[in-house]
């Protein structure tokens, strides 16, 4: 308990008290801090345990890359996990805990981990948990979950909501310290469009962070006063909270807007987050840089924080990270950390720069140069720091500073690398073109006077420059430190996931030189932090362990995201039914009020059987096909794709599409018709009618309706452009019912308008216009799938209850009962109609006994490619009909068909069973099945051998037309 | 990535089905002498680094087939024509 609040200064309210809890414990911090300023303000320095050794950790930034103070914020349905403390605006009411520590982040059993660390080197998961093979699954993988974790996931429903949106500007500025407040001014000022994002809670960037002065008043007081500008310019957007995630193709770039995680809950009619696609003519990305940590002994210990984290909670939140500060570092960059803390009050003991020299000036703070901090002591705080020449100085915090990385990774997302520059100390962002362009300190501009230029100099449009404002630079010499060899602690290099500067040249002796090899083993630069702090650190490492140069060595690849992305600003409101809408067809109501029992296809909710009172599935289903076969039944088939053709060369076209011939079918006739793939393989099937010598209506199977309309709409564009045919899916626009059975025809016959039905006006395939109920329009077809004297009546949509329901009415008389899918599916099999398990994507016409509908005097899609010798071969597993010869046993839909007395083994397979169906009329299990040279084996007997459910019993292969052979009662 | 859709204009990639190379051309002949061909144009994508067009159905737009110039390599987009437009443009040459 040795950080504390500041009596003056910072951004932060005073007079706006938020109360907060964390683990339980209440908290007050102000409007302006985050969960971690207003915990070190309340003298909290441990916020963590580590991932693998369970160390007790506290923040080291005080952004975006913090790898330690990662907490679950919020709770229920609201929780999120591995939160950053850091970028955590606090808010009234604030519930956050902290994670992978039991039973509490004071007293951690896991950290006896650390004690037991020699097992834990690079390469661990690898070398301890490589066999047996069959612990891995049951035994390896919870454990390492379980002792390794970071937050938990809430199991909750997520009740808040997500947007998406698009932008689209000419200039993006991502990022508004001083680089980018001067771009986006300089395009602004142009009449661009420009749009100004940060991932901060404030824009201002580093000059909310740093004393700095410019243009005569302080930074912080400049930059309101541009943004004030930028306010009032029309044609600039202000983005706060929003982090560009991505660099895409197209110039396209993620973001992702915090509406409202700054609160406690949503406004009712606002998002939680947004995901924004910017499409932009030009970016500059002023990300600007974030300053590396040294690897020495203890450097993760609560307390010790990156120096520039250590200004900006004094300057910023008025928070002091402790009482007695140590600074150490390889640049100039310590001293103004030192001159900061001084004038807010904290005492700075020394500062230590590892350089012999350095004109910086340390305002009267002692300096000792020429060393190093090789330990600091104290376990869950800063104690003291051993110095590399034996010094031993008292302390409660520690600043480091390691350097600055340019904030490159979005300008590498698209797989350029990042150069080295070795005056620098530093990877400087890759050529990306005139359309994307870095600036300032993200380009290596190390100086506010070149930031403030380059910012204006990339932002400037049409030549149109601005004056840059003067300024007070600070001074930036630097000297390569990477690792304090002399350390006798740990001394970490990637905090998120405990991977250890020794880590590195142990990984290069085994061999793992390759930086995206050691990345791997060491897992250095994998955790939710993505290596922001650590992996330069890590090539320098790795560079000298195998005498190679930091290009030589290279960076790991810079993937999209920037930082993490939360599941639902992806899903956006994409969810439940707004994810997959319910699709009903226009005689819901009516199958409703009948009881169906639907069910999702696709996205349709077919009626599927119609319970009467203690009945299952199959008993419905069956009294359903009886009431069928024996009366009438309704069945709902509005579900079939419908596509309406016309035009002068409609039945040319159909030609092409189907392998069968459409131009000869006469008008008012319907034709079944079956469509090929150019490879000769089977698509799709289904009746299409000619209502018109120009006019013809198609139908295609439920599931196939969208993909056969893409594929007439590219045979008819890239194919046959100069077909003169036009055609529109009408599947929602025509409620479709098939009226099947013996009394079909009695039962239609009193709802249709002015017409005798008979043999002779609606003969078999009859397709005609006609009326019902005293003027509905309707379409009826002689179609059945039933096998049974059937109709199909269409009517439009709007129409559809109303007709069924009078067409109960009408065969109330006759018996007349709705059925589902599941008769339908019955009574199709008896009769060895194909469907779904036929037509399954290898099935050729000739597979499915339908090899003589294939033209031979026209071309169609398909034609060729289906004479191939392999396609006709005639020990091609094609339909048959399978039953079993006692006919109490019970057949399975895929099952494997093998000879009788072969053993059962897929090397003497013969083929399956593709549907399956208990025949009411059979009193049996009947299918149909796909088997090789199936036609010749009528009436073999096989085996039906179910090797997954492990059940084996006899049939016989048969016709697959397993009732009325004679297709007597379709003509009946 | 975004097409710029002669119907619609420039449209995010998410709006489009893409469908392979269109360089090939569908043969007319049903001669049996013809089935080099035709395995060709069913079989034979080319799949090159650099330019390249391809097939692309603007399915949650306007539903016009589109044949899509652009770089492999880059991603860049050089433009769009119709389908129909191409198809055409093809058989003249031929
Ligand atoms: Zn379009």
């Amino acid at each position: 308990m040795t950080s504390f609040r500041l009596s003056k200064g910072g951004l932060i309210d005073r007079a706006a008290q938020l109360s907060f809890s964390f683990d339980g414990k209440r908290f007050t911090g102000h409007k302006g801090d985050t969960l971690a300023s207003a915990l070190l303000a309340n003298g909290v320095t441990l916020m963590g345990r580590s991932f693998k050794y369970h160390r007790p950790r506290g923040p080291i930034t005080a952004g975006a890359a913090e790898p330690n103070a990662l907490v679950e914020l919020r709770e229920g349905g609201r929780k999120e996990a591995n939160t950053r403390a850091t970028m955590v605006e606090l808010y009234d009411g604030l519930v956050a805990a902290s994670q992978n520590r039991w039973p509490s982040l004071d007293f951690d059993v896991g950290a006896v981990n650390s004690l037991a660390s020699s097992i834990f080197v690079a390469g661990f998961y690898y070398k301890t948990f490589m066999w047996p093979k069959s612990f891995w699954e049951k035994i390896y993988e919870p454990l390492i979950r379980r002792a390794a974790g970071l937050g938990t996931a809430s199991k909750l429903p997520d009740p808040d909501k997500y947007e998406k949106a698009y932008a689209h500007c000419d200039l993006l500025v991502i990022g508004s310290g001083p680089t980018g407040l001067m771009a986006a001014l300089a395009a602004g000022r142009a009449g661009k469009r420009v749009i100004l994002a940060d991932e901060g809670s404030a824009l201002g960037g580093s000059l909310l962070n740093e004393r700095e002065e410019i243009g005569g008043t302080s930074g912080l007081d400049w930059a309101m006063g541009v943004l004030a500008e930028l306010a009032s310019l029309p044609n600039v957007t202000l983005m706060p909270r929003t982090t560009v995630i991505g660099w895409f193709d197209g110039n396209i770039f993620g973001a992702v807007e915090r509406v409202s995680d700054h609160v406690a809950a949503p406004d009712p009619h606002e998002p939680r987050q947004r995901y924004w696609k910017i499409i932009a003519k030009r970016a500059v990305l002023a990300a600007g840089a974030e300053e590396r940590p040294v690897a020495f002994g203890g450097n993760d210990t609560p307390g010790v924080m990156l120096a520039s984290a250590m200004r900006t909670y004094a300057n910023r939140y008025a928070a002091a990270a402790g009482k007695s500060v140590v600074v150490f570092g390889n640049n100039d960059h310590a001293y103004r950390t030192a001159r900061d803390l001084k004038a807010h009050g904290v005492h700075v003991e020394v500062i230590i720069d590892s350089r012999k020299e350095s004109g910086a000036d340390a305002a009267g703070v002692p300096v000792l140069r020429g060393r190093m901090v090789a330990d600091v002591t104290g376990g869950r705080a800063v104690k003291a720091v051993h110095l590399t020449d034996g010094t031993h100085i008292a302390c409660d915090a520690v600043a480091m500073s390691g350097g600055f990385s340019p904030i490159v990774n979005l300008a590498c997302h698209k797989g350029a690398k990042p150069r080295w520059d070795a005056n620098l100390l530093a990877f400087l962002p890759p050529d990306t073109g005139a359309a994307f362009t870095a600036a300032g300190a993200a380009a290596g501009k190390m100086l506010l006077s070149e930031c403030l230029a380059d910012g204006a100099a990339k932002g400037a449009a049409d030549g149109r420059a601005i004056s840059v404002p003067t300024c007070r630079d600070e001074a930036h010499a630097i000297a390569p430190l990477w690792w304090v060899k002399e350390s006798q602690g740990k001394a970490f290099i990637d905090y998120q996931n405990d991977a250890t500067a020794k880590d590195l040249p142990l990984a290069a002796r085994e061999g793992y030189k390759d930086i995206e090899l050691a990345k791997r083993y060491t897992t250095t630069g994998m955790a939710t932090d993505q290596g922001k702090l650590g992996n330069v650190n890590a090539i320098a490492i790795m560079a000298e362990a195998t005498g190679r140069s930091m290009d030589e060595v290279g960076t790991t690849t810079f993937r999209p995201f920037y930082t993490p992305v939360a599941f639902g600003a992806f899903a956006g409101p994409f969810t439940g039914h707004h994810f997959q809408p319910v699709r009903k067809t226009p005689l819901h109501d009516w199958a409703a009020e009948q009881g169906a029992v639907f069910v999702e296809t696709g996205l349709w909710m077919r009626s599927s059987w119609f319970p009467r009172k203690g009945e299952d599935w199959l008993a419905a289903a069956s009294r359903e096909v009886l009431a069928t076969r024996s009366g009438v039944g309704l069945c709902d088939v509005s579900t079939l794709g419908k596509i309406d053709v016309q035009g002068r060369d409609a039945g040319q076209f159909l030609d092409k599409l189907y392998c069968n011939t459409f131009s000869t079918l006469a008008v008012g006739k319907a034709r079944y018709g079956l469509m090929l793939r150019e490879d000769g393989i089977v698509s799709d099937d289904g009746t299409t009618s000619r209502l018109a010598e120009d006019h013809y209506v198609m139908t295609t199977t439920t599931a196939n309706a969208a993909k056969v309309m893409a594929q007439m709409e590219f045979a008819h564009q890239a194919l046959f452009p100069d077909l003169d045919v036009t055609y529109v899916s009408v599947t929602e626009q025509w409620a479709q019912m098939a009226v099947a059975g013996p009394k079909s025809r009695a039962t239609l016959q009193k709802i249709v308008d002015g017409l005798a039905m008979s043999d002779e006006t609606v003969p078999y395939m009859a397709a005609l216009e006609v009326s019902i109920l005293g003027g509905i329009p309707a379409r009826l077809f002689r179609l059945s799938f039933s096998g049974e004297h059937a109709y199909e009546l269409a009517v439009p949509a709007d129409y559809g209850n109303m007709a069924a329901r009078a067409l109960m009415q009408a065969g109330a008389e006759f018996g007349i009962v709705p059925y589902g899918v599941e008769a339908l599916s019955i009574m199709r099999i008896e009769k060895g109609h194909v469907a779904g398990g036929e037509l399954n994507g290898t099935t050729t016409a000739g597979d499915l006994g339908l090899g003589k509908m294939m033209s031979t005097k026209k071309d169609y899609i398909g034609r060729m490619m289906a004479q191939r010798e392999g396609l006709n071969d005639p020990n091609r597993q094609c339909v048959v009909g399978i039953r079993p010869v006692d006919v109490t046993d019970r057949i399975r839909s895929g099952a494997h068909i093998l000879r009788k007395d072969d053993k059962p083994s897929m090397a003497n397979d013969q083929g399956y069973v593709s549907s399956v169906a208990w025949s009411p009329m059979l009193n049996m299990w009947i299918g149909l099945a796909l088997v090789a040279n199936g036609r010749a084996r009528h009436g073999e007997i096989v085996q039906v051998w179910d090797g997954l459910r492990g059940t084996q019993v006899l049939g016989e292969i048969c016709d697959p037309m397993h009732f009325d052979k004679e297709n007597k009662r379709l003509h009946a | 990535m975004l097409i710029p859709c002669p119907h619609c204009g420039t449209r995010p990639v998410e709006e489009f089905t893409f469908l392979g190379d269109a360089s090939v051309t569908r043969p007319t002949s049903n001669d049996p002498a013809s089935m080099e061909q035709w395995y060709d144009y069913v079989y034979l994508r080319a799949n090159p680094r650099g330019r390249f067009a391809e097939f692309a159905h603007h399915s949650g737009g306007c539903r016009a087939w589109l044949v899509v110039t652009r770089n492999t390599e880059t991603h860049e987009v050089y433009g769009a024509v119709t389908a129909r437009d191409y198809a055409r443009a093809k058989g003249a040459k031929a």
